[in-house]
Protein backbone atom coordinates (compact mmCIF):
# COMPACT_ATOMS: atom_id res chain seq x y z
CA UNK A 1 0.00 0.00 0.00
CA UNK A 2 2.83 2.33 0.94
CA UNK A 3 4.53 1.64 -2.41
CA UNK A 4 1.27 2.26 -4.22
CA UNK A 5 0.82 5.65 -2.52
CA UNK A 6 4.46 6.54 -3.20
CA UNK A 7 3.89 5.58 -6.86
CA UNK A 8 0.84 7.84 -6.99
CA UNK A 9 2.80 10.75 -5.62
CA UNK A 10 5.46 10.25 -8.27
CA UNK A 11 2.95 9.68 -11.10
CA UNK A 12 3.90 11.56 -14.25
CA UNK A 13 1.05 14.03 -14.90
CA UNK A 14 1.13 13.17 -18.61
CA UNK A 15 -0.61 9.86 -17.81
CA UNK A 16 -3.48 11.87 -16.36
CA UNK A 17 -3.60 14.07 -19.48
CA UNK A 18 -3.69 10.93 -21.62
CA UNK A 19 -6.50 9.39 -19.55
CA UNK A 20 -8.60 12.57 -19.70
CA UNK A 21 -8.00 12.74 -23.46
CA UNK A 22 -9.16 9.15 -23.97
CA UNK A 23 -12.19 9.64 -21.72
CA UNK A 24 -13.21 12.63 -23.82
CA UNK A 25 -12.59 10.97 -27.20
CA UNK A 26 -14.32 7.62 -26.48
CA UNK A 27 -17.89 8.87 -25.81
CA UNK A 28 -17.68 11.28 -28.74
CA UNK A 29 -16.61 8.46 -31.07
CA UNK A 30 -18.94 5.75 -29.83
CA UNK A 31 -21.84 7.94 -28.70
CA UNK A 32 -22.97 6.03 -25.62
CA UNK A 33 -25.50 7.74 -23.43
CA UNK A 34 -24.87 8.05 -19.69
CA UNK A 35 -27.68 10.13 -18.27
CA UNK A 36 -30.53 12.33 -19.54
CA UNK A 37 -30.07 16.09 -19.49
CA UNK A 38 -32.48 17.57 -16.94
CA UNK A 39 -33.01 21.36 -17.25
CA UNK A 40 -32.38 23.36 -14.09
CA UNK A 41 -34.53 26.28 -12.93
CA UNK A 42 -31.76 28.60 -14.17
CA UNK A 43 -32.03 27.26 -17.72
CA UNK A 44 -35.83 27.30 -17.49
CA UNK A 45 -35.64 30.95 -16.46
CA UNK A 46 -33.58 31.69 -19.58
CA UNK A 47 -36.01 29.82 -21.82
CA UNK A 48 -39.17 31.23 -20.21
CA UNK A 49 -37.90 34.82 -20.42
CA UNK A 50 -37.72 34.51 -24.22
CA UNK A 51 -41.05 32.69 -24.38
CA UNK A 52 -42.72 35.55 -22.50
CA UNK A 53 -41.67 38.11 -25.13
CA UNK A 54 -44.41 39.00 -27.61
CA UNK A 55 -43.81 38.31 -31.29
CA UNK A 56 -42.12 41.20 -33.09
CA UNK A 57 -40.13 42.26 -30.02
CA UNK A 58 -36.55 43.42 -30.47
CA UNK A 59 -33.76 41.72 -28.55
CA UNK A 60 -30.13 42.77 -28.27
CA UNK A 61 -27.86 39.71 -28.40
CA UNK A 62 -24.44 40.62 -27.03
CA UNK A 63 -22.02 37.88 -28.08
CA UNK A 64 -19.03 38.82 -25.96
CA UNK A 65 -16.76 35.86 -26.56
CA UNK A 66 -14.16 34.66 -29.03
CA UNK A 67 -12.88 31.30 -30.34
CA UNK A 68 -11.14 30.67 -26.99
CA UNK A 69 -14.47 29.80 -25.34
CA UNK A 70 -16.38 28.79 -28.46
CA UNK A 71 -17.00 25.27 -27.13
CA UNK A 72 -19.05 26.65 -24.25
CA UNK A 73 -20.62 29.80 -25.65
CA UNK A 74 -21.37 28.85 -29.26
CA UNK A 75 -23.98 26.12 -28.48
CA UNK A 76 -25.96 28.43 -26.16
CA UNK A 77 -25.66 31.30 -28.64
CA UNK A 78 -26.94 29.11 -31.46
CA UNK A 79 -29.83 27.75 -29.37
CA UNK A 80 -30.81 31.25 -28.22
CA UNK A 81 -30.84 32.52 -31.84
CA UNK A 82 -32.98 29.49 -32.75
CA UNK A 83 -35.56 30.19 -30.04
CA UNK A 84 -35.65 33.93 -30.80
CA UNK A 85 -36.07 33.49 -34.54
CA UNK A 86 -38.61 30.72 -34.10
CA UNK A 87 -40.69 33.17 -32.07
CA UNK A 88 -40.34 35.90 -34.76
CA UNK A 89 -38.33 38.13 -32.46
CA UNK A 90 -35.98 40.61 -34.14
CA UNK A 91 -32.32 40.29 -33.26
CA UNK A 92 -29.71 43.03 -33.06
CA UNK A 93 -26.29 41.48 -32.51
CA UNK A 94 -23.27 43.27 -31.03
CA UNK A 95 -19.83 42.06 -29.97
CA UNK A 96 -17.42 43.64 -27.54
CA UNK A 97 -14.75 41.01 -28.23
CA UNK A 98 -12.77 41.75 -31.40
CA UNK A 99 -12.69 38.12 -32.53
CA UNK A 100 -16.39 37.66 -31.78
CA UNK A 101 -17.64 39.26 -35.00
CA UNK A 102 -17.20 36.25 -37.34
CA UNK A 103 -18.89 34.00 -34.75
CA UNK A 104 -21.79 36.45 -34.32
CA UNK A 105 -22.22 36.62 -38.10
CA UNK A 106 -22.02 32.84 -38.38
CA UNK A 107 -24.67 32.16 -35.71
CA UNK A 108 -27.18 34.64 -37.13
CA UNK A 109 -26.64 33.55 -40.74
CA UNK A 110 -26.83 29.84 -39.88
CA UNK A 111 -30.09 30.23 -37.94
CA UNK A 112 -31.46 32.77 -40.43
CA UNK A 113 -30.92 30.35 -43.31
CA UNK A 114 -32.44 27.44 -41.35
CA UNK A 115 -35.54 29.35 -40.25
CA UNK A 116 -36.01 31.51 -43.37
CA UNK A 117 -35.14 34.86 -41.78
CA UNK A 118 -33.71 37.76 -43.78
CA UNK A 119 -30.53 39.63 -42.92
CA UNK A 120 -31.34 43.27 -42.30
CA UNK A 121 -35.08 42.63 -42.01
CA UNK A 122 -35.28 40.09 -39.18
CA UNK A 123 -31.77 40.34 -37.79
CA UNK A 124 -28.59 42.34 -38.06
CA UNK A 125 -25.12 42.11 -36.60
CA UNK A 126 -23.75 45.55 -35.69
CA UNK A 127 -20.33 44.06 -35.07
CA UNK A 128 -17.50 45.11 -32.79
CA UNK A 129 -16.82 48.44 -31.18
CA UNK A 130 -13.83 49.27 -29.02
CA UNK A 131 -14.52 50.80 -25.58
CA UNK A 132 -16.08 48.12 -23.35
CA UNK A 133 -18.35 49.87 -20.78
CA UNK A 134 -18.17 53.11 -22.76
CA UNK A 135 -19.88 51.37 -25.68
CA UNK A 136 -22.70 50.17 -23.40
CA UNK A 137 -23.11 53.60 -21.87
CA UNK A 138 -23.03 55.26 -25.29
CA UNK A 139 -25.71 52.87 -26.59
CA UNK A 140 -27.96 54.19 -23.83
CA UNK A 141 -27.78 57.59 -25.53
CA UNK A 142 -27.87 56.45 -29.15
CA UNK A 143 -27.38 53.01 -30.69
CA UNK A 144 -27.17 54.35 -34.30
CA UNK A 145 -24.50 56.88 -33.30
CA UNK A 146 -22.50 54.23 -31.43
CA UNK A 147 -22.84 51.79 -34.32
CA UNK A 148 -23.21 53.95 -37.48
CA UNK A 149 -22.67 50.86 -39.68
CA UNK A 150 -23.23 47.11 -39.23
CA UNK A 151 -20.53 44.41 -39.45
CA UNK A 152 -20.73 44.53 -43.28
CA UNK A 153 -20.28 48.31 -43.38
CA UNK A 154 -23.92 49.05 -44.31
CA UNK A 155 -25.21 52.28 -42.67
CA UNK A 156 -27.77 51.45 -39.97
CA UNK A 157 -30.13 54.07 -41.45
CA UNK A 158 -30.56 51.71 -44.43
CA UNK A 159 -31.24 48.58 -42.35
CA UNK A 160 -35.00 47.91 -41.87
CA UNK A 161 -34.61 46.06 -38.55
CA UNK A 162 -32.91 49.16 -37.08
CA UNK A 163 -35.81 51.49 -37.95
CA UNK A 164 -37.14 53.15 -34.82
CA UNK A 165 -34.27 51.85 -32.68
CA UNK A 166 -32.71 54.80 -30.91
CA UNK A 167 -31.54 53.50 -27.54
CA UNK A 168 -32.34 50.86 -24.89
CA UNK A 169 -35.94 52.09 -24.60
CA UNK A 170 -36.71 50.23 -27.82
CA UNK A 171 -34.91 47.06 -26.69
CA UNK A 172 -37.20 44.53 -25.01
CA UNK A 173 -34.49 42.29 -23.61
CA UNK A 174 -30.73 41.73 -23.61
CA UNK A 175 -29.30 38.26 -24.17
CA UNK A 176 -25.70 38.28 -23.00
CA UNK A 177 -23.50 35.41 -24.16
CA UNK A 178 -20.34 36.12 -22.26
CA UNK A 179 -16.84 34.80 -21.68
CA UNK A 180 -15.65 37.35 -19.11
CA UNK A 181 -14.68 41.00 -19.39
CA UNK A 182 -16.43 42.87 -20.90
CA UNK A 183 -19.56 40.79 -20.60
CA UNK A 184 -22.52 39.94 -18.43
CA UNK A 185 -21.25 41.75 -15.33
CA UNK A 186 -20.73 44.98 -17.24
CA UNK A 187 -24.10 44.73 -19.01
CA UNK A 188 -25.78 44.34 -15.60
CA UNK A 189 -23.83 47.23 -14.08
CA UNK A 190 -24.08 49.65 -16.99
CA UNK A 191 -27.40 48.80 -18.60
CA UNK A 192 -29.73 46.65 -16.46
CA UNK A 193 -29.47 48.78 -13.34
CA UNK A 194 -29.40 52.08 -15.23
CA UNK A 195 -31.87 51.55 -18.05
CA UNK A 196 -33.92 48.73 -16.47
CA UNK A 197 -33.80 46.43 -19.48
CA UNK A 198 -34.58 42.78 -18.63
CA UNK A 199 -31.63 40.47 -19.22
CA UNK A 200 -30.71 36.79 -19.43
CA UNK A 201 -27.18 35.43 -19.70
CA UNK A 202 -25.26 32.43 -20.98
CA UNK A 203 -21.75 32.39 -19.56
CA UNK A 204 -18.65 30.22 -19.39
CA UNK A 205 -18.57 27.75 -16.51
CA UNK A 206 -15.49 29.33 -14.96
CA UNK A 207 -17.29 32.67 -14.60
CA UNK A 208 -20.76 31.28 -13.72
CA UNK A 209 -20.45 31.46 -9.88
CA UNK A 210 -19.84 35.20 -10.22
CA UNK A 211 -23.31 35.68 -11.72
CA UNK A 212 -25.41 33.65 -9.27
CA UNK A 213 -25.91 36.71 -7.02
CA UNK A 214 -27.37 38.60 -10.01
CA UNK A 215 -29.78 35.74 -10.63
CA UNK A 216 -30.75 35.57 -6.97
CA UNK A 217 -31.32 39.34 -6.83
CA UNK A 218 -33.51 39.27 -9.96
CA UNK A 219 -31.07 41.27 -12.09
CA UNK A 220 -30.87 38.26 -14.39
CA UNK A 221 -33.98 36.30 -15.31
CA UNK A 222 -32.11 33.19 -16.38
CA UNK A 223 -28.56 31.87 -16.45
CA UNK A 224 -26.80 29.19 -18.47
CA UNK A 225 -23.49 28.08 -16.97
CA UNK A 226 -21.02 26.45 -19.35
CA UNK A 227 -21.60 23.44 -21.55
CA UNK A 228 -23.95 21.83 -19.01
CA UNK A 229 -26.17 24.93 -19.03
CA UNK A 230 -26.10 24.97 -22.83
CA UNK A 231 -27.13 21.28 -22.95
CA UNK A 232 -30.04 21.95 -20.56
CA UNK A 233 -31.15 24.84 -22.75
CA UNK A 234 -30.86 22.74 -25.92
CA UNK A 235 -33.21 20.22 -24.28
CA UNK A 236 -35.72 23.00 -23.57
CA UNK A 237 -35.48 24.40 -27.10
CA UNK A 238 -36.11 20.86 -28.34
CA UNK A 239 -33.03 20.59 -30.52
CA UNK A 240 -30.20 18.65 -28.83
CA UNK A 241 -26.99 19.75 -30.56
CA UNK A 242 -23.32 20.45 -29.85
CA UNK A 243 -23.54 20.82 -26.05
CA UNK A 244 -25.69 17.72 -25.60
CA UNK A 245 -23.20 15.71 -27.67
CA UNK A 246 -20.41 16.77 -25.35
CA UNK A 247 -22.15 15.96 -22.05
CA UNK A 248 -21.13 12.27 -21.85
CA UNK A 249 -17.49 13.19 -22.39
CA UNK A 250 -17.93 15.91 -19.78
CA UNK A 251 -19.43 13.50 -17.24
CA UNK A 252 -16.73 10.85 -17.72
CA UNK A 253 -13.93 13.40 -17.42
CA UNK A 254 -15.53 14.83 -14.26
CA UNK A 255 -15.83 11.41 -12.61
CA UNK A 256 -12.20 10.68 -13.44
CA UNK A 257 -10.97 14.05 -12.12
CA UNK A 258 -13.02 13.66 -8.91
CA UNK A 259 -11.53 10.14 -8.50
CA UNK A 260 -8.02 11.50 -9.02
CA UNK A 261 -8.61 14.27 -6.47
CA UNK A 262 -9.67 11.70 -3.87
CA UNK A 263 -6.73 9.45 -4.76
CA UNK A 264 -4.35 12.42 -4.65
CA UNK A 265 -5.58 13.36 -1.18
CA UNK A 266 -5.16 9.79 0.07
CA UNK A 267 -1.62 9.75 -1.31
CA UNK A 268 -0.93 13.11 0.34
CA UNK A 269 -2.34 12.00 3.70
CA UNK A 270 -0.20 8.83 3.52
CA UNK A 271 2.83 11.08 3.27
CA UNK A 272 2.03 13.04 6.43
CA UNK A 273 2.97 11.11 9.52
CA UNK A 274 2.74 12.42 13.06
CA UNK A 275 6.14 13.07 14.56
CA UNK A 276 7.09 10.50 17.17
CA UNK A 277 8.41 11.81 20.42
CA UNK B 1 -13.91 8.62 -42.12
CA UNK B 2 -14.23 11.67 -44.31
CA UNK B 3 -11.15 13.91 -44.32
CA UNK B 4 -11.78 17.62 -44.74
CA UNK B 5 -10.76 19.20 -48.04
CA UNK B 6 -10.77 22.69 -46.51
CA UNK B 7 -7.23 24.08 -46.17
CA UNK B 8 -8.38 26.29 -43.27
CA UNK B 9 -9.50 23.23 -41.31
CA UNK B 10 -6.12 21.55 -41.93
CA UNK B 11 -4.26 24.62 -40.71
CA UNK B 12 -6.55 24.74 -37.65
CA UNK B 13 -5.94 21.04 -36.95
CA UNK B 14 -2.17 21.46 -37.25
CA UNK B 15 -2.19 24.45 -34.89
CA UNK B 16 -4.45 22.65 -32.37
CA UNK B 17 -2.16 19.60 -32.31
CA UNK B 18 0.85 21.92 -32.11
CA UNK B 19 -0.53 23.62 -29.00
CA UNK B 20 -1.56 20.26 -27.47
CA UNK B 21 2.02 19.01 -27.95
CA UNK B 22 2.97 21.19 -24.97
CA UNK B 23 1.18 18.66 -22.75
CA UNK B 24 4.01 16.25 -23.52
CA UNK B 25 6.73 18.86 -23.18
CA UNK B 26 7.79 22.26 -24.45
CA UNK B 27 8.90 22.06 -28.09
CA UNK B 28 9.59 24.23 -31.18
CA UNK B 29 6.25 23.39 -32.83
CA UNK B 30 4.38 24.68 -29.77
CA UNK B 31 6.50 27.83 -29.73
CA UNK B 32 5.82 28.40 -33.44
CA UNK B 33 2.05 28.07 -32.93
CA UNK B 34 2.15 30.36 -29.89
CA UNK B 35 4.10 33.09 -31.68
CA UNK B 36 1.90 32.82 -34.74
CA UNK B 37 -1.18 33.28 -32.55
CA UNK B 38 0.23 36.35 -30.80
CA UNK B 39 1.32 37.98 -34.08
CA UNK B 40 -1.89 37.32 -35.97
CA UNK B 41 -4.04 38.42 -33.01
CA UNK B 42 -2.21 41.74 -32.73
CA UNK B 43 -2.54 42.43 -36.46
CA UNK B 44 -6.19 41.39 -36.51
CA UNK B 45 -7.12 43.61 -33.55
CA UNK B 46 -5.39 46.67 -35.03
CA UNK B 47 -7.10 46.28 -38.41
CA UNK B 48 -10.50 45.47 -36.87
CA UNK B 49 -10.34 48.48 -34.55
CA UNK B 50 -9.52 50.72 -37.51
CA UNK B 51 -12.34 49.30 -39.65
CA UNK B 52 -15.03 48.99 -36.99
CA UNK B 53 -14.36 51.97 -34.70
CA UNK B 54 -11.88 54.56 -35.92
CA UNK B 55 -13.16 54.78 -39.50
CA UNK B 56 -16.99 54.72 -39.04
CA UNK B 57 -17.05 56.66 -35.75
CA UNK B 58 -14.41 59.31 -36.47
CA UNK B 59 -12.78 59.40 -39.90
CA UNK B 60 -15.99 59.09 -41.90
CA UNK B 61 -18.01 61.69 -39.93
CA UNK B 62 -15.05 64.09 -39.99
CA UNK B 63 -13.81 63.80 -43.53
CA UNK B 64 -16.75 62.41 -45.52
CA UNK B 65 -19.96 63.54 -43.84
CA UNK B 66 -18.63 66.76 -42.36
CA UNK B 67 -20.39 69.00 -44.90
CA UNK B 68 -23.78 67.60 -43.81
CA UNK B 69 -23.23 67.03 -40.12
CA UNK B 70 -20.68 69.45 -38.69
CA UNK B 71 -19.83 67.59 -35.54
CA UNK B 72 -16.98 69.72 -34.21
CA UNK B 73 -16.85 67.69 -31.00
CA UNK B 74 -15.16 64.90 -32.94
CA UNK B 75 -12.08 67.11 -33.28
CA UNK B 76 -11.47 66.64 -29.53
CA UNK B 77 -11.02 62.81 -29.61
CA UNK B 78 -9.04 63.20 -32.85
CA UNK B 79 -6.64 65.61 -31.15
CA UNK B 80 -6.44 63.47 -27.99
CA UNK B 81 -5.81 60.36 -30.09
CA UNK B 82 -2.96 62.05 -31.97
CA UNK B 83 -1.51 63.30 -28.68
CA UNK B 84 -1.25 59.69 -27.46
CA UNK B 85 1.32 59.03 -30.19
CA UNK B 86 3.59 61.74 -28.77
CA UNK B 87 5.03 59.04 -26.51
CA UNK B 88 7.21 58.05 -29.46
CA UNK B 89 8.96 61.45 -29.33
CA UNK B 90 10.93 62.07 -26.14
CA UNK B 91 10.73 65.88 -26.40
CA UNK B 92 6.95 65.95 -26.62
CA UNK B 93 5.95 62.85 -24.69
CA UNK B 94 4.34 64.99 -21.96
CA UNK B 95 1.48 65.62 -24.40
CA UNK B 96 0.33 62.00 -24.03
CA UNK B 97 -0.47 62.64 -20.36
CA UNK B 98 -3.57 64.63 -21.31
CA UNK B 99 -5.42 61.82 -23.12
CA UNK B 100 -4.23 59.32 -20.49
CA UNK B 101 -5.59 61.60 -17.76
CA UNK B 102 -8.87 61.78 -19.67
CA UNK B 103 -9.09 57.96 -19.87
CA UNK B 104 -8.15 57.63 -16.20
CA UNK B 105 -10.86 60.09 -15.28
CA UNK B 106 -13.68 58.65 -17.36
CA UNK B 107 -13.14 54.92 -16.76
CA UNK B 108 -13.14 54.88 -12.94
CA UNK B 109 -16.18 57.18 -12.89
CA UNK B 110 -18.07 54.88 -15.22
CA UNK B 111 -17.07 51.73 -13.35
CA UNK B 112 -17.70 53.13 -9.87
CA UNK B 113 -21.21 54.31 -10.75
CA UNK B 114 -21.89 50.99 -12.48
CA UNK B 115 -20.68 49.05 -9.47
CA UNK B 116 -22.65 51.19 -7.03
CA UNK B 117 -25.87 50.81 -9.02
CA UNK B 118 -25.50 47.25 -10.26
CA UNK B 119 -23.70 45.54 -7.41
CA UNK B 120 -23.76 47.43 -4.13
CA UNK B 121 -27.35 48.68 -3.94
CA UNK B 122 -29.00 45.81 -5.81
CA UNK B 123 -27.07 43.12 -3.96
CA UNK B 124 -27.81 44.60 -0.52
CA UNK B 125 -31.43 44.77 -1.60
CA UNK B 126 -31.23 41.16 -2.77
CA UNK B 127 -30.20 39.94 0.69
CA UNK B 128 -33.16 41.54 2.46
CA UNK B 129 -35.17 38.35 2.52
CA UNK B 130 -37.99 37.03 4.71
CA UNK B 131 -36.60 34.46 7.15
CA UNK B 132 -39.96 32.76 7.47
CA UNK B 133 -41.94 31.87 4.36
CA UNK B 134 -45.19 30.14 5.43
CA UNK B 135 -45.75 26.85 3.62
CA UNK B 136 -42.39 26.90 1.84
CA UNK B 137 -39.74 25.24 3.98
CA UNK B 138 -37.23 25.10 1.09
CA UNK B 139 -37.25 28.88 0.54
CA UNK B 140 -37.10 29.49 4.30
CA UNK B 141 -33.97 27.30 4.62
CA UNK B 142 -32.41 28.90 1.53
CA UNK B 143 -32.99 32.40 2.91
CA UNK B 144 -31.48 31.45 6.28
CA UNK B 145 -28.44 29.99 4.53
CA UNK B 146 -28.01 33.07 2.35
CA UNK B 147 -28.37 35.60 5.15
CA UNK B 148 -26.33 33.46 7.57
CA UNK B 149 -23.61 32.91 4.98
CA UNK B 150 -23.46 36.60 4.18
CA UNK B 151 -23.21 37.72 7.80
CA UNK B 152 -20.66 35.11 8.91
CA UNK B 153 -18.48 35.74 5.85
CA UNK B 154 -18.59 39.48 6.49
CA UNK B 155 -17.58 38.77 10.12
CA UNK B 156 -14.61 36.73 8.85
CA UNK B 157 -13.39 39.85 7.02
CA UNK B 158 -13.92 42.06 10.09
CA UNK B 159 -10.41 42.56 11.47
CA UNK B 160 -10.96 45.40 13.95
CA UNK B 161 -11.51 42.96 16.81
CA UNK B 162 -9.73 39.71 17.65
CA UNK B 163 -11.62 36.63 16.43
CA UNK B 164 -12.49 35.13 19.84
CA UNK B 165 -15.68 33.89 21.45
CA UNK B 166 -18.90 34.44 19.48
CA UNK B 167 -17.07 36.55 16.91
CA UNK B 168 -14.47 33.81 16.40
CA UNK B 169 -17.17 31.11 16.10
CA UNK B 170 -19.08 33.15 13.52
CA UNK B 171 -15.87 33.82 11.57
CA UNK B 172 -15.17 30.06 11.54
CA UNK B 173 -18.63 29.40 10.09
CA UNK B 174 -17.84 32.12 7.53
CA UNK B 175 -14.69 30.17 6.56
CA UNK B 176 -16.83 27.09 5.86
CA UNK B 177 -19.11 29.11 3.60
CA UNK B 178 -16.06 30.49 1.80
CA UNK B 179 -14.60 26.98 1.39
CA UNK B 180 -17.86 25.71 -0.10
CA UNK B 181 -17.90 28.62 -2.57
CA UNK B 182 -14.26 27.95 -3.52
CA UNK B 183 -15.12 24.29 -4.10
CA UNK B 184 -18.08 25.23 -6.31
CA UNK B 185 -15.87 27.64 -8.26
CA UNK B 186 -13.23 24.95 -8.72
CA UNK B 187 -15.87 22.49 -9.95
CA UNK B 188 -17.07 25.03 -12.49
CA UNK B 189 -13.46 25.70 -13.53
CA UNK B 190 -12.91 21.98 -14.18
CA UNK B 191 -16.11 21.90 -16.23
CA UNK B 192 -14.94 24.93 -18.24
CA UNK B 193 -11.54 23.42 -19.04
CA UNK B 194 -12.98 20.03 -19.98
CA UNK B 195 -15.54 21.80 -22.20
CA UNK B 196 -12.76 23.57 -24.06
CA UNK B 197 -11.00 20.24 -24.59
CA UNK B 198 -14.25 18.70 -25.84
CA UNK B 199 -14.66 21.58 -28.28
CA UNK B 200 -11.20 21.03 -29.77
CA UNK B 201 -11.61 17.24 -29.86
CA UNK B 202 -14.95 17.68 -31.66
CA UNK B 203 -13.21 19.93 -34.17
CA UNK B 204 -10.46 17.36 -34.78
CA UNK B 205 -12.79 14.34 -34.95
CA UNK B 206 -15.64 15.96 -36.85
CA UNK B 207 -14.52 18.97 -38.90
CA UNK B 208 -11.06 17.57 -39.71
CA UNK B 209 -11.30 13.77 -39.74
CA UNK B 210 -15.05 13.41 -40.28
CA UNK B 211 -15.23 10.57 -37.77
CA UNK B 212 -18.27 11.58 -35.72
CA UNK B 213 -21.54 9.93 -36.67
CA UNK B 214 -23.70 11.14 -33.77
Amino acid sequence: MRDFLAGLRALDRRWIFLAVGLLVIAPLLFGFHLAPVVPSHRAKGFYDAIERLPEGSTVLVAADYDPGTRAENYPMHLAAARQLMRRNIKIIGVELYPAGVPIGDDVLRTMGAELGKKLGVDYVNLGYKVGNELVMSSMGTSIPKTFPVDSRGVPVSKIPVMRGIENFQQIDMIVSISAGYPGTKEWVQQVVSRFHVPMIAGVTAVSAPEYYPYLQAGQLQGLLGGMAGAAEYEALVGKPALATRGMDAQSLAHVFIAFMIILGNIAFLGQRKPAKG
Amino acid sequence: MHLSSDIGVWIGAFLTLGIFSFLYKDNPVYKFCEHLFVGISAGYYVVLTMISSVYPNMIQPLFTNFTHDRNYFLLIPLALGIMLFSRFFPRGDWLSRWPIAFILGVYPALRITGFAQGDLVEQVHGTMLPLWVPGDAGTTINNWLLVGGLLTTLIFFFFSKEHKGALGGSARVGIYFLMISFGASYGYTVMARVSLLIGRVMFLLDDWLGLLRF
